[in-house]
């Protein structure tokens, strides 16, 4: 279980979180929606403490994110993230890439690192991509990646930030299948997105945020098609232009 | 002018010169090049206000031209402290702080290049923030700080030249010396300088070898 309460956070006098609860249940699909600047992004990197906050708590399966003496680097195996920009380690082929944290990490051999590698990436449809750069692949495959990379972790919970924000059209689709598929098979997810059809079709909840605070949070029915907040339905308007 | 009286005993000892040569380089170069990435980071990591005194430090090792820093070196050794330190010692003190400032220089915008997004997504896996620079940062950056260190190395082999002042003679003052006797300054400099190219070409080509083999990931 994610608990956030009252949290919040600055960039110099710029508040981009101002006191958001939220409470994210095992196996939950959490979608955020809103505009930009918004604060959602902020609130997936303040999760797994790669951005610290000013006030207030979060919290991952108990243990409190932001407390002095917490192991961050043992809690983030726990919380696997994905970025807008996928950010493949050019270096390494993409099997390594999905090797890396579970050797250096978690300590796996490497026979089995390559075996969960090879199962991760198979699962997300890159069986036959193990051995190459990923310069090679297209932004969807690089994402795919990405994710294998973080589900080789076997993390309890999968934060996706914008993950198809930066693909071709063309390329979106099969991110959003991918994902479809973790949500269907029971993954504990939050994730921030633009795509307005992939938010109502997945989500168990989706939450709205405008200017750093939740305006509203709800059934996919509810913010869609009877938002109680006028800003949610102005936005929700707005977008299925 | 290949009527000479260059005898073997001759080229041996220009052999011996291009030695030391090589031997005050790699010396500096290994040393200078740790003690450059570990400035380098250093300033990388904490800034440029708590780097400023490293900072000041190696922008005078890089701004002093080397000839003086080797005489007053020697000067400060001998004079000041009352060290017996062989020329060869100081040489390949002051060479290694002129590579590690240069060097560091090169670490630091290497460091720099690799993207954030990407020692981000590293950190969000859970690797420490050793495992990022040794798994991720090292190996981006080395690619990016090559061609860079590439020509510092060959720089050093070349600065090494001014050695001599301080009583080492490697392949230029020997070079130098020979010319002293026979009074064939354009064969012997034309040797001399193919001793360096002979020096410096496994060096550049090792150099483009690296630079191919993994420019194709």
């Amino acid at each position: 279980m994610i608990e956030i309460e009252n949290v919040r956070k600055s960039f110099g006098p710029l508040e981009v979180l101002k006191g958001i609860d939220l409470t994210v249940q095992k196996g939950e699909v959490l979608t955020i929606i809103g505009g930009s600047g918004s604060g959602k992004s902020t609130l997936l990197t303040c999760i797994n403490g790669l951005e610290p906050i000013d006030s207030g708590r979060i919290k991952v399966d108990g243990t409190e994110v932001h407390a002095r003496g917490t192991d961050l680097n043992k809690l983030r195996t726990k919380l696997g993230i994905v970025f807008q920009q996928w950010n493949a380690f050019p270096h390494l082929t993409v099997m390594e890439n999905v090797m890396l944290a579970p050797r250096k990490v978690l300590g796996i051999g490497k026979a089995e690192a390559a075996a969960i590698a090879e199962k991760q990436l198979s699962h997300v449809g890159l069986g036959d991509k193990l051995d190459v750069y990923p310069s090679r692949l297209s932004g969807g495959q690089q994402q795919r990646m990405a994710i294998a990379r973080a589900l080789a972790m076997s993390p309890g919970y999968m934060l996706f930030d914008e993950v198809t924000s930066a693909l071709d059209p063309q390329l979106v689709g099969e991110v959003l299948d991918t994902l479809r598929m973790l949500a269907s098979e029971g993954m504990t997810m939050i994730c921030v997105t633009h795509e307005m059809k992939f938010a109502r079709e997945v989500s168990d909840r989706v939450a709205f945020f405008s200017k750093g605070v939740m305006a509203e949070i709800g059934t996919p029915q509810q913010i869609f098609d009877a938002p109680q907040n006028p800003e949610t339905a102005a936005f929700v308007k707005m977008t299925q232009n | 002018m290949f009527d000479t009286a260059l005898t073997v005993q001759d080229m041996v000892f220009l052999a011996k010169g291009a030695g030391i040569t090589l031997l005050v380089t790699a010396i500096a170069v290994v040393l200078g090049t740790c003690l450059g990435i570990i400035f380098g980071i250093f300033r990388f990591q904490v800034g440029p206000w708590w780097a400023a005194p490293l900072t000041f430090v190696l922008d005078v090792s890089r701004s002093i031209p080397l000839l003086i820093q080797l005489v007053l070196a020697n000067a400060f050794m001998g004079m000041v402290l009352k060290l017996k330190m062989s020329g060869f010692t100081v040489a390949c003190g002051v060479l290694t702080l002129y590579t590690a400032a240069y060097c560091a220089e090169i670490v630091r915008g290497a460091v720099g290049a690799v993207p954030f997004t990407t020692r981000r997504a590293a950190r969000s896996l859970g690797l420490s923030w050793w495992q990022d620079m040794a798994y991720i940062v090292m190996p981006l950056a080395t690619r990016v700080a090559l061609p860079s260190w590439i020509g510092l190395a060959l720089g050093v082999m070349k600065d090494s030249a001014l050695v001599y002042i301080v009583q080492v003679t490697e392949l230029l003052k020997s070079t130098q010396i020979l010319i002293t006797r026979l009074q064939e300054p354009l064969l012997l400099l034309m040797i001399c300088g193919a001793f360096y190219f002979v020096i410096s070409f496994p060096i550049a080509r090792f150099g483009g070898y690296l630079e191919k083999r993994w420019s194709n990931d």
